[in-house]
């Protein structure tokens, strides 16, 4: 810092920096910061992808705000679109016709602004994928990961409600569909809807509600999570994946100023070229084409944005159940499906706990896993991706007919039995070829790499020539931990007084087991094995 | 008069009303029905079903019986009329070529004069919906919006927003409306083929059909404006989902992987 004793004259950034600071006082929190470092890796990027375009949305989405009228007023359109001309419809659809055709760049934005949104929840679970898989969940980084998730179906609820907003006829029978939903729910159902939809459906409230909650109240939460989120991050430091120098207690990578902030920025403008490309050479949601929403109409290829197609893929495969009881009716195939639908998503968002207790592992974890040696929870979350795309198809239902020639109907009973069978078989499968993978690790630290040389031996026998790993990969090949299952314990003390076992215990015990028993696990090679194998005489 | 009701219960007065009856009528409508068509007409109108019932005999016969009259494994054409007949080989969807949840759209194997020859015999069975001419099927000058409301309100449900086609029960299905032909989407509305239901002029007059065929042929064919860009099937949500995951995150994921590959290290190994 300059102070007045000095001669020369600082240079202008330094200050700049000093007037900043003395206002502010931000020196030691930038000092702190601004070298933070970050791991290299692309799977890393994925959580940026989502950031960026989310940042795309929030922008695209203010410049719609200036043009899109929330309001289901009936008027006669008169815009550009000749197919419309003359037809009776709400302010919310003949503005967003005015922002597709008559608003300059209106219809590009739109466009952005929706694809963006398809490629924002997307990112978001390619990188809660990546958590999952790598055992970034684990401690300290388990609300962090609660906070992405409640991100994840925030973004769900933020773009139904926006996708609602054009009040078009396929959003519509969306809204119509999460009515339904509503009212399937016992006792309150009906009051529920009314007061929702401020009376019948649909009303004349519904989009000034939706746009009120897409604008303002989910995003508002929403931005206060990604904060939340990226915080922490900073204060955890990122994980990163194992290797010679990296251990639990550093991050070996570059720091934030200027390395890490020049490559975020430039893969910032990276995702939002991609996506205005992508907006420009595709059409998304032309609500033209769709007409506005009427009740007594109703189109095929009614489905929701790709987050919600499991929900639909729920309800098209459930059996159309329905109880009736003292003159009321239960409609269990629609409710049914409204009660597995945040089982669906809150089974991965608990997951992390559920390992947690199986392992009773306390301690903190800084180093990735490698999905391979943790075959229970690679196969587990397989098994959830299963579940998810066996639904996805569910919602597709028609689509997958026409388009494979095949019966709606055989569509339909292959989700209702994978629904079920699918995620098992994804998860012993998952869980053989991890373990196939894991010896296969053992075998090349044991044996080498095969180099493909065939060698002829004096006395006629064929050999292929192996060849030792190279010392940095040994190590990242046998770095991981391995745990040794949970006992119960002796059941009997000292005294001969048989101890009382609870259920609790035996049910993690034998978890334990199924996660790191011997037939779950294949142990890595110790040193010693390592040794004899190597030093051996005529070993080839 | 007197005379006259004292026969009225006469074991014959019935049959003396009736024949009195049938006189009237066959004298009335021989005095009001339209004047003859030309003969030269006529001799041409039953050659051409005389034409037709070969080519019948021969392509149609097996499944829909010797006279029309249907087998079990095809239905009777008497009074399928000959805007079916049009309609069916005219799409090249009968003559059949395998049974099925529903006969495709096939390339045509007869001419258009083989064709009338065949929908005339077809119509000569009994009567049914004509053949439309153009004056009635052409959309020229129709009223593309009410087309619109009326296609979403009679014919989305099955084909979808902008005619491109969905699924029915079974492997049915509702065809994709691009490239089919004004006289065509017309004949499919009067006479309900296969799994749709027919929409005659009774329930859907002449010019709410023409504003039907203005619409579709204004929303679903091959020079339809996207002013969105590449209309990925205009199938909604799932086709755009599929490629926001492929190619959205496969180009972003794709970036990634190169962004993280040049490191400032420049480490190349």
């Amino acid at each position: 810092m300059s102070t007045a004793n000095d001669k020369r004259k600082a240079p202008a950034g330094e200050r700049v920096a000093d007037w900043a600071d003395g206002r502010l006082g931000i020196y030691s929190l930038a000092k702190a910061n601004m070298r933070k470092i970050f791991p290299d890796h692309w799977s890393f990027m994925l959580g940026e992808v989502a950031l960026y375009s989310f940042i795309i949305i929030i922008l695209t989405g203010v410049y719609l705000t200036l043009f899109f009228h929330p309001s289901m007023n009936e008027v006669e359109y008169h815009g550009s679109y000749v197919p419309m001309q003359g037809v009776l419809m709400s302010e919310a659809y003949a503005s967003t016709l005015d922002i597709s055709f008559d608003v300059r760049g209106g219809l590009l934005i739109r466009q952005i602004h929706h694809w963006a949104a398809l490629i924002f929840l997307a990112a978001m679970m390619v990188h809660m994928m990546r958590v999952f898989f790598t055992g970034a969940f684990r401690k300290p980084r388990e609300i962090n990961w609660l906070f992405g998730f409640l991100l994840f179906v925030l973004g769900m609820f933020t773009g139904f409600t926006g996708y609602s907003l054009p009040d078009d006829l396929l959003s519509g029978t969306g809204v119509r569909f999460m009515q339904g939903a509503i009212l399937s729910v016992p006792v309150v159902g009906t009051y529920l809807s009314m007061f929702l939809f401020g009376g019948e459906f649909p009303g004349g409230d519904i989009v000034a509600r939706f746009y009120s909650i897409h604008i303002l109240l989910l995003p508002g939460i929403m931005l206060g999570l990604l904060v939340a989120h990226l915080i922490l991050v900073f204060y955890h430091k990122h994980t990163q994946f194992a290797g010679p120098g990296r251990t639990n207690k550093n991050v070996v990578g570059m720091p934030l100023l200027p390395i890490y902030m020049a490559k975020a920025g430039g893969f910032f403008f990276l995702v939002f070229g991609i996506i205005a490309i992508i907006s420009a050479i595709a059409t998304i949601n032309p609500i033209w084409a769709l007409g506005p929403y009427r009740p007594d109409q109703v189109s095929t290829n009614a489905q929701p944005d790709w987050y919600m197609g499991f929900s639909e893929g729920l309800i098209r495969v459930m059996p159309g159940w329905e109880v009736n009881l003292w003159g009321h009716t239960l409609v269990l195939g629609v409710f049914i499906p409204l009660v597995i639908f945040p089982l669906v998503l809150a089974s991965i968002a608990v997951y992390p706990f559920i390992e947690s207790w199986v392992t009773g592992d306390k301690r903190e974890h800084h180093i990735l896993d490698r999905p391979r040696n943790a075959p229970t929870r690679t196969a587990f979350g397989v098994a959830w991706l299963t579940w998810y795309f066996v639904l996805l198809v569910g919602g597709g239902n028609d689509l997958w007919a026409t388009h494979f020639h095949l019966s709606i109907n055989a569509i339909t009973w292959f989700v209702r039995i994978f629904f079920f069978a699918g995620p098992v078989l994804a998860f012993i499968i998952t869980k053989r070829i991890c373990m196939g993978l894991q010896r296969r690790d053992r075998d090349k630290v044991l044996h080498g790499r095969e180099s493909g040389i065939i060698k002829r031996l004096p006395h006629g026998e064929f050999v292929e020539v192996h060849e030792p790993l190279t010392q940095e990969a040994l190590h990242t090949l046998t770095s991981h931990y391995q745990y040794t299952p949970a006992e119960v314990g002796p059941t009997v003390d000292e005294n001969g007084v048989e101890r009382k076992v609870s259920r609790i215990e035996r049910l993690r015990a034998r978890l334990s087991k199924a996660y790191y028993g011997r037939d779950n696990q294949v142990a890595k090679p110790t040193v010693e094995e390592y040794k004899e194998i190597t030093s051996g005489h005529g070993h080839h | 008069m007197k005379k006259l009701s004292a026969r009225r219960r006469h074991p014959l007065a019935a049959v003396v009303v009736l024949l009195l009856a049938l006189a009237a009528t066959g004298g009335l409508y021989a005095a009001f029905a339209p004047a003859d068509k030309a003969q030269a007409d006529e001799t041409a109108q039953s050659l051409a079903i005389e034409e037709g019932k070969k080519l019948y005999t021969v392509g149609c016969a097996s499944c829909h019986g010797t006279g029309g009259q249907g087998t079990s494994d095809g239905p009777s054409l008497v009074g399928v009329g000959s805007a079916a007949v049009d309609f069916q080989v005219g799409t090249g969807r009968m003559p059949a070529q395998q049974p099925g949840a529903q006969m495709p759209k096939k390339p045509v194997i007869y001419s258009q004069a083989e064709i009338d020859q065949l929908a005339a015999y077809v119509a000569s069975l009994g009567p049914g919906p004509v053949t439309p001419t153009e004056s009635q099927y052409s959309p020229e000058g129709a009223d593309i919006a009410n087309g619109g409301v009326l296609f979403r309100t009679n014919c989305a449900q099955c084909h979808n927003f902008t005619g491109a086609g969905g699924a029915l029960t079974d492997g049915k299905y509702a065809p994709n409306l691009e490239g089919v032909s004004a006289k065509h989407l017309y004949e499919a509305m009067q006479t309900g083929p296969q799994n749709m239901p027919s929409f005659p002029d009774t329930t859907m007059p002449e010019q709410e059909k023409r504003d039907i065929i203005a619409y579709v042929q204004n929303v679903n064919s091959g020079d339809t404006a996207t002013p969105g860009g590449l209309s990925l099937g205009g199938l909604g949500p799932v086709s755009e989902g599929l490629f926001a995951w492929v190619f959205g995150m496969g180009a972003l994921i794709a970036t990634a992987i190169w962004v993280a590959a040049h490191t400032a290290k420049a480490k190349k190994s």
